[in-house]
C-alpha cells in the first residue's frame, strides 16, 4: 500500500523535473518480456526508464541494482526492495553468496523484465560509455530467447551531476533502440562490442 | 465586467468551435493520414486545453493567474536550460535560478511590488549568478555559460512575468479589470501568429529571413500584423485605450512578437533543434507557443504603465 504510493510519488517527481519522454525508436511499448540495458550516469537512471514505460509494463519490470549500495540503510533498503522491487546483486565477488547471472535468470524465469546497467557503475567521465561488464553476455547466453533492448538516457547527468543535492529541471529523453540477441557462435567480446555499439548509436554524436 | 467577460468567453468558444468543425471537415476531405491535418487537429485540441486552463486561472483571480504564469516560466526555463552549455560548475547558480529567482520574481509580481520585480533579475540575479558560478573555479567558456543562464532567466522568467504584472497596474476608471489587458495581449499576439501563417500560405512570396525561418514572408508579416491590429482595435472596448490607440499598441506588440519569434528561431537554428520541447502536442514546447508573447509582454506593460498608470 505504502510502497506503490512512494513509486507514484517518485515517478511524478521525475516527470515534474525532467518532463521525460520515451522515444520508441526500435521497438514498441508492448508487454513482451525483455532485458533493457541502459547507459548509467546518474542514480535516477532507472527511475526515468521506469517512468516512460506504460504502467502495465512498469509493474513487471525490475531494475538490477547493487545490494552493496541499496542495503546500506533502512530507507534505501525499503526503496530498493519494496518500491522498485529491485533484483539485488552483490557487486563484490568476495562477499557474494549466489551467482548474479543465476539471480537475474530466476527473475526472468518468474516472467519479469529487467533493467540493467552493463557499465556496472555510474559513468562520471567524458567517455560516452564505459566498457561493458561481462554479465550482459552471460545473461544473454543463459536466456537466448529474450530480446535485449538498448536504452539511451539523455541529459539526466546534467540534471543531477555527481555530488549534487538538488536537481535542476532539464528535459530528458529515454530512447529505446532495436533489440539484439546473442547469435550462435558469437563470442563474448564480439557480443559485448555489438551491444555497446547498439547503445552508443542511440546517444548524441559527441558529448559536450 | 461580467457582461464583458461573458461576451469574450462566448467569442472564444465560437472561434474554437468553428476551428474544430473546420478541422473535422478538412480531415474528412484529406483523409485521416494527412500529416498537416493531424498537426492542425493537435493544435486545435491544444488550443482548447489552453483556453480552458487560462479561463480557470482567470476565475481563480490574481493568484491563479500569477501561479499559471509561474508554471509557464518553469516549463520555459526547463526548455531553455536544456539547450544551453551549462556545466556541473554552474549547478548552484542554476538551482538558485529555478528555485529562488523564479519564485521570488513571481511573489513580488503577485504583491505588485514594481520597484522590486522590475530590477530583481537584471540587477541582482545577473550579478549574483556569475558569482556563484565563479566560486567553483571552472573558467572554460565562462562568459558563454553565464550569458546563456542569464538569458534563460531574462526570456523565461523576467519577460513572461510581465504578463501577470499587468494586473498590478492602477488605471483610473479601469480598476479590477486588469485581466482584460492580459486577454488583449495574448489574443492579439497569438492571432497575429495564426494570421501570419494564413496570409503567408495564401500570398507569401518574399522570404524575410530564409536562414532563420523559411515560412516567414513579408506578405505574411504585413497581412498578419494588420489583421491582428484590426482585431486589437475592435477589442478597444475591453481596454482603457481608444480605437486608434488600441490599433497602434496592437501594431507595436505584434511587431515585437514577430521579431521575438525570429530571435527564438535563431537560437533554435544555432542549437540544431526544430522545437523547444514536446509538451504541447502540435505546438512543440512552451517557448514555441509563448515566443511572441515573451517579447511583447514587457513592452506592452511599459507602454500601458507609462501612459495610463498612476505612478
Amino acid at each position: 500500500m505504502f510502497a506503490p504510493l512512494c513509486a507514484t510519488l517518485i515517478v511524478g517527481f521525475a516527470r515534474a523535473i525532467t518532463a521525460v519522454r520515451g522515444i520508441w525508436a526500435g521497438v514498441d511499448p508492448v508487454p513482451v518480456q525483455r532485458i533493457y540495458y541502459a547507459n548509467h550516469a546518474s542514480h535516477g537512471d532507472f527511475v526515468l526508464v521506469w517512468t516512460v514505460l506504460p504502467r502495465a509494463l512498469r509493474r513487471r519490470t525490475r531494475p538490477v541494482a547493487g545490494s552493496d549500495y541499496w542495503l546500506t540503510s533502512k530507507l534505501k533498503a525499503f526503496i530498493g526492495r519494496e518500491v522498485f522491487n529491485a533484483v539485488l546483486i552483490d557487486r563484490n565477488p568476495e562477499t557474494r553468496q549466489g551467482d548474479p547471472v543465476e539471480t537475474m535468470s530466476s527473475a526472468l524465469a518468474g516472467g519479469d523484465s529487467l533493467i540493467l546497467f552493463p557499465e556496472g557503475t555510474r559513468n562520471t567521465g567524458d567517455a560516452a560509455l564505459l566498457a561493458f561488464k561481462s554479465g550482459l553476455y552471460h545473461l544473454a547466453a543463459a536466456n537466448p530467447a529474450i530480446d535485449m533492448v538498448p536504452v539511451w538516457i539523455a541529459n539526466l547527468n546534467r540534471v543531477m551531476p555527481k555530488g549534487a543535492l538538488v536537481p535542476i529541471p532539464l528535459i530528458c529523453t529515454v530512447t529505446f533502440g532495436a533489440p539484439i540477441r546473442l547469435e550462435s557462435g558469437e563470442d563474448k567480446g564480439d557480443f559485448l562490442a555489438r551491444a555497446q555499439t547498439a547503445l552508443r548509436e542511440l546517444g548524441p554524436d559527441e558529448r559536450d | 465586467m461580467d457582461t464583458h467577460f461573458a461576451i469574450l468567453l462566448g467569442c472564444v468558444l465560437a472561434v474554437l468551435l468553428a476551428a474544430t468543425v473546420a478541422g473535422q471537415i478538412l480531415k474528412r476531405r484529406a483523409g485521416p493520414d494527412d500529416l498537416t491535418i493531424q498537426n492542425l487537429t493537435a493544435r486545435i485540441n491544444a488550443w482548447w486545453v489552453m483556453a480552458a486552463v487560462i479561463a480557470l486561472a482567470f476565475v481563480a483571480g490574481r493568484t491563479g493567474v500569477v501561479i499559471l504564469f509561474a508554471l509557464c516560466s518553469f516549463a520555459a526555463l526547463r526548455e531553455f536550460l536544456t539547450l544551453t552549455n551549462t556545466k556541473a560548475a554552474d549547478h548552484w547558480a542554476l538551482v538558485a535560478a529555478v528555485f529562488v529567482v523564479l519564485p521570488v520574481q513571481y511573489i513580488s509580481v503577485g504583491m505588485g511590488w514594481y520597484g522590486f520585480y522590475s530590477i530583481f533579475i537584471p540587477v541582482y540575479a545577473f550579478l549574483f549568478m556569475p558569482i556563484l558560478s565563479a566560486m567553483r573555479g571552472q573558467t572554460d567558456n565562462f562568459l558563454i555559460r553565464v550569458s546563456e543562464a542569464q538569458w534563460a532567466l531574462m526570456i523565461a522568467v523576467f519577460c513572461v512575468s510581465h504578463v501577470p504584472a499587468l494586473l498590478s497596474l492602477q488605471i483610473p476608471g479601469y480598476e479590477g479589470r486588469g485581466l482584460f489587458l492580459i486577454f488583449f495581449l495574448i489574443v492579439v499576439v497569438q492571432f497575429s501568429d495564426v494570421m501570419q501563417y494564413v496570409w503567408g500560405k495564401m500570398l507569401g512570396r518574399r522570404k524575410i529571413a530564409p536562414n532563420l525561418s523559411p515560412s516567414k514572408t513579408l506578405e505574411g508579416l504585413v497581412g498578419g500584423v494588420l489583421s491582428a491590429s484590426l482585431l486589437g482595435a475592435a477589442l478597444f472596448w475591453i481596454t482603457p485605450f481608444s480605437v486608434v490607440q488600441a490599433f497602434g499598441i496592437s501594431l507595436v506588440i505584434t511587431l515585437m512578437g514577430f521579431f521575438g519569434g525570429l530571435v527564438m528561431s535563431a537560437i533554435k537554428r544555432d542549437r540544431g533543434v526544430k522545437d523547444w520541447g514536446h509538451l504541447i502536442a502540435g505546438h512543440g514546447g512552451f517557448i514555441d507557443r509563448l515566443d511572441s508573447v515573451i517579447f511583447s509582454a514587457p513592452i506592452f506593460f511599459h507602454i500601458v504603465r507609462f501612459y495610463w498608470d498612476v505612478h
